[in-house]
């Protein structure tokens, strides 16, 4: 029994090991000047994705549900932590503090939208509660390019229409502005700060599936039924791992916001397309396998941007690797195949678990 | 008073009454099995003895308090667990992570304790290990403890069905056709645990079961399903000797 | 007026939803498979469709031929390499995730082949359609015969399922797969043609789609897709004429929204109309329940 602990907790270290090695040579290359300025300006996207992919682990690989709306507690926590910090900007001007304060505020309201829309579309299952999740993502997009906000000396000002809508005085200012979104947001993101998020990930999904409350919802995963049978409250825990994985998205939100100067919520960065691209992460890091999200992540993002000529054909590679390793890896005959030919392989799996 | 007393119980499906003034009265500790022909509405009982269904007529009383129609999770809490006649275990899970899921309402810590490994989590988390263990050695899965239950012999994951159904401490445990798929040497085996079990838990057991062995080897009453209704019941051996019970299920 | 030529207008829109989600819902009642790269299967045959004529220079009736030839072969190929080894696989994410790789498949390869830039789709209709009253309401050839296909389409495919063998054969593996192998039933066959139909009505939408809106990037079919996918739903997933009504909703929902209460919020509202679906009355419009086996 200790043994097996051990190699569970020996899993663990590994991960935290090879993200620790990771930041500490990056950040010796960056140091000594041998870091193109293009790779340097990759690192806090590269944490930013490596959160979003943990996180929708959590929810795809722990709860087994599939979530397609990832992009959308992103955009939340940006928008909400990029607000408070420009109306902040002045007000506290410790960069450190102002920085928690809005990362705190991000994951909350992330959080928040994550229990809002829990709550209705965990009721639903597969391939419905896939689409909805799409759904709240998309309309989460939509609604913050419509949404408008000033301040003056009156205070606060919203509109949904357009800046002149706002009504403001003439001292006023536009704080969100629809499509143009936010401007002048700090640039507080840092790679440290990044990989402290990271970690703190990390710590939070690993403790959370060996715990009382991750057992239980990966029981939900297995067998909803038998889990139910012995007591467990699936609601209660679909909810939980779900709103623990919308509000860690906030987080990387909060992170994206901090490292741009404009915000603005467009297709590219928190439509569907992009909760997509998350979870290209997660199934080729292997649905379930927190390590597996990390390095796909890492890989994923940095590949396309080391090897140009390839950029062209890097969603094309992307999309036929996805098909193959979910036919590879789930498909009746291709299991029996595997379990033939590559029974070694297994043994050794089996071993790590 | 009976442990569980169950009366005019009744659910329809679009019209087709499944199971129809179901009457059952089983007392502290008894080994109660419910036969009756495949189609006979047994598994339905369970289902609606353990809130899958709710049931459109009738009454449930466990111990004293009134379950009719209350949620599984309400149910299991006030002490029921069950088996299933497909075997659903967490398959991804390992063996003892299926029964510490068992254990998962009788030892308690908070989710930001869990995720700060605070004292309590340790600790409780061992008595978790512990009591768990000590299960599976009842059912001689200790050995197993860290393999993947989907990679488990079929007549252990049956076991371990058990065993997870178990942890929850229940006043009354429903077993869906335990015996299903085993061999006879298998069953035997099977039918020393659950006698075990019986006396070693103080349990209170109602069972489905075809294995005529196995009924009349272990069960004390019986109640026999046919079409829906109650057909017969009383004494295992008044039961299987009525001649309407043969001629209906036993004597084709 | 301008209402009567918003309705029109929505009711036009809302048949191209409907004729992709007969496809959709075809698929799921037969394979239980959201097949989230439908909606490229469209973008394709406008690709097509818009090659024939301007590349080869033929006439759009060859054009709209080629396109559902092409995409009718697509998605049995689809179906045949990439769903079909996964029917049978424990977890129904396997296939709903191959789905969107497929999807992002079919983007690239448009995007390599045909290119970023947005290409303007001529119109394979010639007729300028019909004016009323006195020249207030102009109702466009697009318009009436998008309309006019989309019913017969309906009718067509209603009478097949009802009266064809094949298209009993296909409502019986929608109600139990095991049963009707046992009954002698091709259910891979009667699979394959359910895909062959779905993606051919795609080519037929996405010719009628783009002739009414005609901007053509590797990306036109993606939106559409998923919001025939939300009409499906709206209407009861599995159900035709549950597709059917629930494509023309969404159509006049989407442009009256666009119309009188924003048009950057026309998106959100289709979608809540889906969230609102799902959460009040799951099976949709016409949809029957399935109770879950325990």
């Amino acid at each position: 029994m200790l043994k097996k602990m051990n190699k569970n907790t020996k899993s663990n270290l590994i991960t935290y090991g090879m993200v620790i090695a990771a930041f500490v040579i990056m950040q010796v290359l960056i140091s000594t000047g041998s870091v193109s300025s293009l790779l340097e300006g990759l690192m806090v996207p590269l944490c930013i994705y490596v959160i979003l992919a943990v996180s929708l682990n959590l929810v795809v690989g722990i709860l087994g549900e599939l979530s397609l709306g990832h992009a959308g507690f992103m955009c939340v926590g940006a928008f909400s932590s990029a607000f408070f910090s420009k109306c902040m900007r002045d007000v506290i001007t410790v960069e450190p503090l102002r920085f928690l304060l809005a990362l705190l505020i991000g994951i909350a309201v992330a959080a928040l939208f994550g229990i809002l829309i829990g709550i209705p579309v965990l009721r639903l299952k597969g391939d419905y509660l896939a689409i909805v999740t799409l759904a709240f993502g998309e309309i989460i997009k939509n609604l913050v390019n419509v949404l408008f906000i000033g301040r003056d000396s009156n205070g606060f000002h919203f509109s949904t229409k357009d800046v002149m809508g706002l009504n403001m005085e003439p001292d006023g200012t536009v704080i969100i502005s629809g499509p143009q979104g936010i401007t002048g947001t700090p640039k507080d993101s840092t790679f440290l700060i990044g990989f402290i998020l990271v970690l703190i990930t990390l710590f939070i999904v690993i403790n959370l599936v060996n715990s009382r409350d991750g057992r239980a919802i990966m029981s939900i995963r297995d067998n909803r039924i038998a889990a139910e049978s012995v007591g467990i409250n699936v609601t209660k825990y679909k909810l939980m791992a779900f709103t623990i994985s919308a509000a860690l998205a906030g987080g990387a939100g909060v992170l994206y916001a901090h490292n741009l100067s404009t915000l603005t919520a467009n297709t590219n960065n928190f439509g569907y397309n992009q909760s997509i691209m998350i979870l290209v992460f997660v199934v080729l890091g292997g649905i379930g396998n927190i390590r597996g999200s990390i390095i796909a992540a890492v890989v994923l993002t940095l590949l396309p941007e080391l090897l140009r000529g390839l950029a062209d054909y890097r969603m094309l590679i992307y999309a036929i690797v996805l098909i193959v390793m979910m036919l590879f890896n789930w498909a009746p005959k291709a299991i029996e195949w595997r379990e033939k030919h590559l029974s070694f392989f297994r043994k050794k799996k089996e071993a790590v678990k | 008073m009976a442990l569980l007393e169950v009366t005019n119980l009744g659910i329809s499906f679009g019209g087709l009454r499944a199971v129809n003034a179901f009457d059952i009265s089983i007392e502290k500790e008894e080994l109660y099995g419910l036969i009756g022909p495949n189609g006979a509405g047994k598994t339905t009982v369970f289902n609606l003895l353990t809130g899958v269904y709710k049931p459109d007529s009738g009454k449930v009383i466990l111990d004293g308090t009134d379950i009719t129609g209350k949620k599984t999770i309400d149910i299991s809490k006030s002490g029921i667990a069950r088996t299933f006649q497909n075997i659903r275990l967490f398959k991804q899970l390992s063996v003892l992570d299926n029964v510490k899921v068992g254990l998962h309402n009788k030892h308690h810590y908070s989710t930001a304790e869990g995720i700060l490994r605070l004292p309590r989590y340790r600790r409780v988390e061992r008595e978790m290990d512990e009591q768990a263990m000590e299960l599976l050695k009842v059912f001689h899965l200790d050995q197993a403890a860290h393999l993947t239950a989907a990679n488990l012999p079929y007549g252990e994951q049956r076991r371990l069905e058990i065993a997870r159904a178990l942890a929850t401490e229940p006043k009354l445990l429903l077993l869906d056709e335990p015996a299903a798929g085993m061999n006879p040497n298998e069953t035997g085996e099977l039918m020393d645990m659950i006698r075990f079990v019986r006396e070693n838990f103080h349990m209170t057991i109602l069972l489905i079961e075809h294995d005529m062995k196995l009924v009349s080897g272990i069960c004390e009453k019986l109640t026999v399903l046919n079409f829906g209704e109650v057909l017969a019941q009383g004494a295992t051996s008044d039961v299987l000797n009525d001649p309407q019970v043969i001629t209906a299920y036993l004597g084709e | 007026m301008s209402f009567i030529s918003y309705l029109i207008n929505g009711l036009s829109l809302g048949s191209v939803y409907a004729i992709i989600a007969l496809g959709y819902t075809m698929v799921y009642g037969i394979a239980k498979m959201l097949n989230f790269a439908h909606g490229d299967v469209i973008m394709i045959g406008a690709y097509i469709a818009l090659l024939t004529m301007s590349q080869a220079g033929m006439s759009p009736a060859i054009a709209v031929v080629a396109a559902v030839i092409v995409c009718t072969v697509l998605g049995v190929l689809i179906e045949r390499i990439a769903y079909k080894p996964l029917r049978n696989a424990s977890s129904s994410l396997a296939v709903l995730i191959t789905a969107i790789g497929v999807s992002y498949l079919l983007q690239n390869i448009a995007l390599l082949v045909f290119g970023a830039n947005t290409q303007t789709f001529p119109s394979v209709i010639t007729w300028s359609g019909i004016s009323l009253a006195g020249g207030q309401l102009n109702i466009s050839g697009v318009t009436i015969v998008t309309i006019a296909a989309c019913l017969i389409i309906m009718a067509v495919l209603m009478t097949f399922v009802q009266k064809t063998k094949p298209g009993q054969a296909m409502r019986a593996v929608s109600e139990d797969k095991g049963a009707a192998q046992l009954m002698g039933i091709n259910v891979n066959g009667t699979i394959a043609l359910t895909f062959a139909i779905g993606s051919a009505l795609a080519a037929i939408a996405g010719v009628l789609l783009c002739s009414a809106y005609p901007s053509l990037t590797p990306y036109t079919g993606a939106m559409p897709g998923i919001k025939a996918f939300v009409a499906a739903v709206f209407g009861g997933i599995g159900s035709i004429p549950g597709a059917f009504i629930g494509g023309l909703l969404l159509g006049i929902i989407e442009i009256l929204g666009r119309a009188y209460i924003s048009s950057q919020m026309a998106d959100a509202l289709v979608f809540a109309v889906l969230i609102v679906v799902l959460l009040v009355k799951p099976t949709g419009l016409l949809g029957k329940k399935i109770q879950e086996k325990v």
